[in-house]
């Protein structure tokens, strides 16, 4: 009784509220159809993992008005029978550019622009969060009815251009009822991405560095513009502003994106929806820890074609498991508990989408949650939970109309209804035909065996084991079979023609070769084996979950399966260089414990250590490169002259398999410089090279705070074809310092003043410069603008704490040494550029000489995993001492890092990063034997050779299944050769990074 | 106003161009480097040898302990040092470039396809800075090649002390260069297309197009040559045996295609350059007597999975299955860092090459591969006194100090540009 008062209350509200429309009309009476639509017997799922067995569905005005197995149908209601048929929620695609044309890129130009391209907006033309999808929107009928063949009654739909995009609009996909129908949020959300806009050529952000940077400093100078009282209008910080307290979302596209983003969220206030790459699996712990809500696309890569052995050798090992491991990527992501929905954004075509989700399905994921992430949980997202993604009472009714579960191989959509509006997709009413049949014409029995979908079976026909050339068509209750005659020899054609009104046999006509005609019956001996096959085949497949090649960190070539741990490790009668008075000692023993040096001595013992003899062998601190642009995804903004608001630490690639050859060549430590595109350049990452762990763990703890400056050239842009960005000279280079750090000071006052401020990361970390709080490491080149960046210093009071390349600087080392300037500086690297004329290779030794501190540093991942051999061209030219060489590469690079405390020496109490040479460590005959960092060993000559016929032997595997894939009839794809990225202090990002 | 600053920077260039160091005079007096370890350059050592050198060439290296031959003219002591034949940098563009960014002064690569007619010689900057930088490592001859197109051209070799490219030479047009295509192509990224590597769709045309150039200059040559066509008149010395062909290629295929194409053509002598996986076809080039000069040592390997000390060990892989194998220095910022060349042979040594056969990378093989293994290549009677005396171990960094370097007898400067900078600072530091 309460029930059916309830339900009729409902029924009241949804009339009252359609009753108050009033609309002209001028070509006919008007005729609303109010009647409730009631499907009964189904199966019915109102949530994935929520279903009625003989249910009823009962709808009105475009929602679910009840559902139920009791539900009293009234007599008002057309009445639907769908005895032995399901009802789904349809699906949503929550990250969609439906009826959004992507813009056209403007013209481009071979001069960078580095001046916005519109007034009244923010200066940056990336940045357009006033935007909004709905303006440009053009329900496309096309595109919608693919959709919604694929089981799709919304999309969340957006422009997908910019680094902030503005608004989204989330659209229900129905024919009918026209714009008005189907928008159902105009302002779904707010659209972020790392990618710049292709209507602008503005260069800024010219790399991910910036575009992370950029993403922080409009928030900020939208609250301030908020706050402040300024007289100027901005309207994409006020959009900004007002579309703040939407959903948030942005494009990562990547694992290590992923993580990026999600701290630049974290620093502005905002919990983002990311839009993953596929690929989380590979470092699942991190994308856990972000405690972020996922969209995941489902564009799992098909094989490669390894017939041709000259080329399949090219392939990585990374590029073979992608294809065999991404198929889980979903599997893993629910097992660990991270919310995602799935999105068909990136397939060729929304088919794909169910088709990829069944091959996730194999490889474990459970099909409700595969279900969920398509239909509840973007339904949470868009934070439409009651009105989308389930058949709750009072949600549209959008919903579909199956044979069975919609990510099961052989289920038929029938209709899919969107706001209460049926759209056709197979005829209901089509007789499900498959099974096995036999007949005979002329004595000759034939088998007959119909499978497949119901609206589009297959026939595979038989006769005495021949398998004979059949073709079947099945529309709209007529059946036409053709198929040639058992003797094949003749190519006669036999066909059968029959009306299908029940799904038993089959009854209509021959039609011989010859023309003449017979009636015949075929009888069905099996009713649809294939379904009931189908589900223990599901069963099957549920307990033989595919499996797939150990995922290792990093997920490549020499990862690690399981991290290797922190040991005690005594090395005995070792040749200890400890870099400190001690000198180098002789038949020594060292002890490591709790990842630091315990002990130094003779005849040292420890229960728990491992022995390791060290007789004839050399051990040394670590190498230390104090210029390297390993590790990183990105080195260079240099979409401005200046660029501090960035910060290499957003963008660390601790994937980069030039960290593992570093460890073969003895470095644990690296100073990840910024490049030198501008003068003022980006922040440092002062890392260790924990091969296998992640970005954040590869930072030093409580780092020492540097930017990279720049002088010369590069940052002239002398060789570049760009005459448009301040400075040109030498002279304007000065000049830039002192507008920079004169404004840094007036920020500083305002700040500290108490009144209101703009807060702006650039001044922020130039103020930290000021305060002596951060660090300069200079690219410097020839003497004269060595001395102008010291002189601006004394101006501002602070120092210039290392000059790094620094070629000339034996020219001017007395004034380096009175400044207190170190010098980092390349060992005999000359005549690439007009300014290292002058470079010679006893730089080192002068500047050394007259009590400057040198490092010799590497700007290159060949260069830096023989660093050593570096350090011993010193002792050649200008006789530098073997010890003094030595600490170019340890002691002075953690000195002029502020990390000497921990590392650089041989020393108890410090970081256990040491490294075991078979020889004299500056010999060219030597080699690093081991590499280990605070206790953990990262490299090991022996490990070493076990993980190369490790790496031969899976990459046979992989090989080996891909050739099967293919003789099975999967698609390949052809083989790429991955881009080897060789970053340099100019390196700069691709075009759309 | 642009063109001001560029004809600047081209005098600027030409001045400095000027720095060279006067090169020595000839030999006028015989004499003999007693006491020092030889290292021959064939594998063997002499640990107390006297090498007696007249009119520019080596008159004997023998045991001083044993010898009966008697010394001519001034001792040179050497106890405790090292004395090497001169080390030879192949597939060099050294002279041909001063700075790389300064395009002024770039003579590397000529415009076109098949250019076997372009000469590098004529274009070698005998008093260029780099050059004379390479001396104080012991890198005395080098073997300047041109770059670029199909068939790049020819290259000369020559002694790293002269006062122009005739006193420079020692083989003239004795080889001509060509790159093989490639199996892999970079994607057209300026047409949007990817920037990955893919397989080169085109490398059968291109391949086809090499064998179409030489068929026809070999038509050509055989004909009456009623008007002369200079590329094709070029190409004479590959066909009868006067020159050898140089066939830079890296992978397995293209190599393999490149040797039976060579077989094709009868092409008798034939060099790799690169060689990258040319120990997967050693087989192949060594029963075809094809030599390698194997790529840059100091180089990080191409993929992520190959070892990480592969390009260290290439050298002795090849050697190990019984190639001919010298070491070229081409790649990045070539010119300045082929004095390294002496570390690249210690490098591979690291890697367990013995440390003789290493030498030979950088000499006697070199001059086998080059042709002028009569001349030059080992401390041998006969050959040209084109060598060096070092404080220590040549191949290491620590113990490359070369104290006299003589080239066809003559003793050369050792002074650069640099040291002369060097001791300029050092100078005015130590006054104060």
């Amino acid at each position: 009784m309460i029930k059916k008062s309830l339900f009729l209350i409902l029924v009241l509200c949804s009339s009252i509220l359609s009753a108050q429309e009033h609309f002209p009309k001028n070509d006919g009476v008007k005729s609303r159809n109010t009647n409730l639509t009631a499907f009964t017997n189904a199966q019915i799922y109102v949530a994935p993992s929520q279903s009625i067995s003989k249910g009823t569905l009962l709808i009105q005005n475009g929602k679910v008005v009840a559902s139920g197995t009791s539900i009293p149908i009234p007599p008002d209601a057309v009445i639907i029978d769908l005895k032995g048929k399901h009802i789904y929620p349809s699906i949503i695609d929550v990250y969609s550019a439906f009826g959004v044309e992507k813009p056209k890129p403007s013209n481009h130009s071979r001069t960078p622009k580095y001046n916005p391209s519109r007034e009244g907006f923010y200066w940056n033309d990336h940045i357009r969060p006033e935007q909004n999808a709905i303006d440009y929107f053009k329900f496309d009928d096309i595109s919608a009815k693919t959709l919604r063949k694929a089981g799709f009654g919304v999309v969340n739909t957006h422009l997908q251009d910019g680094i902030i995009r503005g608004t989204g609009a989330l659209i229900a996909l129905t024919d009918k009822g026209g714009d008005s129908e189907r928008i159902l949020n105009p302002r779904s959300g707010q659209y972020s991405s790392l990618n710049k806009s292709v209507k602008s050529h503005q260069a800024y952000p010219s790399s991910i560095l910036g575009s992370l940077a950029l993403l922080r400093q409009v928030d900020y100078d939208a609250d301030w513009y908020a706050k402040s009282e300024l007289k100027t209008t901005d309207r994409a910080l006020e959009a900004y502003n007002a579309n703040k307290n939407l959903v948030q979302f942005i494009a990562a596209g990547s694992r290590l994106n992923n993580i990026r983003v999600n701290k630049v969220g974290k620093d502005v206030g905002i919990e983002y929806v990311i839009l993953g790459g596929g690929d989380e699996f590979e470092r699942i712990t991190d994308i856990k820890k972000t405690n972020a809500t996922y969209i995941i696309p489902v564009n799992f890569p098909k094989p490669y074609d390894v017939e041709h052995p000259f080329l399949a050798e090219t392939l990585e090992l990374s590029q073979l498991r992608e294809w065999n491991q991404k198929p889980a990527n979903p599997r893993i992501m629910a097992e660990n508990n991270i919310t995602f929905a799935f999105t068909s954004n990136g397939l060729k075509s929304p088919e794909m989408l169910t088709k990829n989700i069944r091959k996730a399905i194999e490889y474990g994921l459970d099909k409700n949650q595969a279900y969920e992430a398509l239909t509840l949980i973007p339904a949470k997202i868009l934070k439409q939970y009651h009105t989308i993604g389930s058949l709750k009472n009072g949600a549209f009714a959008n919903f579909l109309i199956t044979s069975g579960h919609p990510f099961d191989k052989e289920t038929t959509i029938y209709e899919n209804w969107i706001k209460g509006n049926k759209h056709i997709l197979e005829s209901m009413t089509i007789k499900d035909i498959r099974g096995a049949y036999s007949f005979t014409i002329d004595e000759v029995t034939y088998d007959l065996n119909i499978k497949g979908e119901i609206a589009q079976p297959k026939a595979i026909l038989k006769s005495d084991d021949n398998k004979l050339d059949a073709k079947l068509y099945y529309k709209d209750k007529w059946l036409s079979l053709t198929f040639t005659a058992n003797d094949t020899t003749k190519q006669n054609y036999i066909r059968f023609v029959s009306r299908v009104d029940s799904n038993q046999n089959l009854t209509g006509k021959i039609i011989h070769s010859n023309g003449s005609e017979t009636a015949i019956t075929i009888t069905k001996k099996i009713d649809n084996p294939n379904t009931k096959n189908q589900n223990t085949a599901n069963d099957n497949a549920r307990a033989s979950v595919k499996t797939i090649q150990a995922i290792t960190y990093p997920n490549s070539a020499y990862g690690f399966s399981q991290m290797p741990q922190q040991e005690t490790l005594l090395f005995k009668n070792a040749t200890v260089w400890t870099n400190e008075s001690d000198g180098i000692l002789a038949n020594t023993d060292v002890l490591i414990k709790n990842g630091k040096i315990s002990k130094i001595g003779k005849q040292l013992s420890d229960h728990n250590a491992k022995v390791i003899d060290a007789t004839g062998k050399h051990l040394t601190a670590g190498i230390i490169d104090e210029h390297s642009h390993i590790a990183t995804s990105s080195v260079n903004e240099g979409g401005q002259n200046s660029s501090a608001e960035v910060s290499i630490e957003d963008v660390i690639n601790p994937e980069d398999i030039n960290i593992y050859r570093n460890l073969a060549g003895g470095v644990t430590s690296i100073q990840i410089l910024h490049g030198s595109a501008n003068p003022i350049g980006g922040r440092s990452a002062v890392i260790k090279l924990k091969w296998g762990a992640s970005a954040e763990d590869l930072i030093y703890d409580n780092s020492p705070k540097f930017i990279k400056f720049a002088l010369g050239e590069n940052v002239k842009q002398s060789n570049r074809q760009s005459y448009n960005r301040f400075p040109q000279t030498r002279m304007g280079v000065e000049q830039l310092y002192i507008d920079y750090f004169t404004r840094a000071k007036e920020y500083e006052t305002r700040k500290k003043s108490g009144l209101p401020y703009r807060k702006d990361t650039e001044m922020e970390v130039l103020v930290e410069v000021l305060n002596g709080e951060r660090f300069i490491s200079c690219h410097s080149y020839v003497q004269s603008e060595i001395n102008m960046l010291m002189k601006v210093a004394d101006q501002f009071d602070f120092s210039v704490n290392t000059f790094t390349h620094i070629l000339e600087g034996y020219k001017v080392a007395d004034k380096m040494k009175a400044h207190g300037a170190g010098g980092s500086t390349f060992s005999d690297w000359w005549a690439y550029k007009y300014e290292v004329n002058d470079a010679i290779p006893y730089n080192a030794a002068i500047m050394h000489n007259a009590g400057v501190t040198v490092a010799i540093n590497s700007d290159d991942a060949e260069m830096s995993r023989r660093l050593n051999q570096e350090a011993a061209k010193a002792i050649k030219y200008g006789g530098v001492s073997e010890a003094d060489a030595w600490k170019f590469i340890t002691l002075n690079p953690a000195k002029l890092l502020h990390v000497d405390h921990r590392v650089g020496s041989i020393k108890v109490g410090k970081d256990a990063d040491i490294v075991l040479w078979n020889g004299h460590p500056m010999s060219i005959y030597t080699k690093a034997e081991k590499t280990i960092i605070e206790g953990v060993t990262y490299f090991d000559i022996e490990r070493d050779q076990q993980m190369r016929s490790a790496i031969k032997k899976e990459k046979n595997t992989l090989i080996g299944m891909m050739l099967q894939a293919k003789n099975k009839g999967q698609k390949t794809q052809p083989i790429i050769k991955q881009k080897k990225h060789h970053m340099h202090c100019d390196t700069m990002d691709d075009k759309n990074h | 106003m642009k063109i001001l600053n560029y004809l600047f920077l081209q005098l600027c260039c030409l001045s400095i161009g000027f720095a060279q160091q006067t090169p020595a005079p000839q030999q006028k007096e015989a004499f003999t480097i007693v006491g020092a370890t030889a290292h021959i350059g064939d594998g063997t050592v002499i640990k107390n040898s006297a090498i007696i050198v007249d009119q520019g060439k080596i008159v004997a290296c023998v045991d001083a302990t044993t010898t009966k031959i008697p010394y001519r003219g001034q001792i040179i002591n050497a106890e405790k040092k090292h004395v090497y034949p001169g080390f030879i940098a192949p597939n060099s563009t050294l002279g041909l470039q001063e700075i790389d960014a300064v395009r002024a002064t770039d003579d590397t690569r000529e415009l076109g396809e098949m250019l076997p007619h372009i000469r590098s010689l004529i274009a070698y900057n005998s008093e260029s800075k780099i050059v004379e930088s390479m001396r104080p490592n012991g890198v005395l001859i080098g073997q300047i090649t041109p770059r670029g197109g199909t068939i790049s051209g020819t290259s000369s070799i020559v002694q790293f002390d002269a006062w122009n490219w005739e006193d420079a030479a020692i083989k003239i047009d004795e080889g001509i260069h060509m790159n093989w295509p490639r199996i892999f192509k970079r994607g057209r990224w300026w047409m949007g297309e990817d920037s990955d590597l893919k397989p080169n769709k085109n490398y059968a045309e291109e391949v086809d197009k090499i064998q179409k150039f030489v068929s026809e200059s070999k038509a050509y040559l055989e004909g009456n040559k009623t008007i002369i066509n200079l590329p094709y008149e070029a190409m004479k010395g590959l066909y009868d045996g006067s020159q050898t062909l140089y066939i830079h290629a890296n992978s397995e295929k293209s190599i393999m295609d490149a040797v039976m194409f060579t077989q094709k053509n009868n092409i008798s002598r034939r060099v790799i350059v690169g060689g990258y996986e040319a120990y997967k076809v050693a087989d192949l080039l060594k029963a075809n007597h094809i030599g390698v000069l194997a790529q840059r040592v100091h180089k990080t390997p191409e993929l992520d999975d190959d070892h990480y000390d592969y390009p260290y060990k290439l050298a002795k892989i090849l050697v190990d299955k019984g190639v001919l194998v010298g070491l070229e220095t081409s790649g990045q910022m070539e010119r300045m860092n082929s004095r390294n060349l002496p570390f690249y042979a210690g490098t591979v040594a690291a890697h367990g090459l013995d440390k003789e056969e290493a030498l030979k990378l950088i000499t006697s093989n070199t001059a086998k591969l080059l042709g002028i293994d009569k001349q030059l290549g080992t401390l041998e009677a006969g050959k040209a006194a084109t060598l060096f005396i070092s404080e220590g171990d040549a191949l290491d960094m620590r113990t490359n100090i070369i104290s006299r370097a003589f080239i066809n007898g003559r003793n050369i400067s050792l002074e650069t540009h640099q040291t002369k900078l060097w001791k300029r600072y050092e100078q005015k530091y130590n006054k104060n």
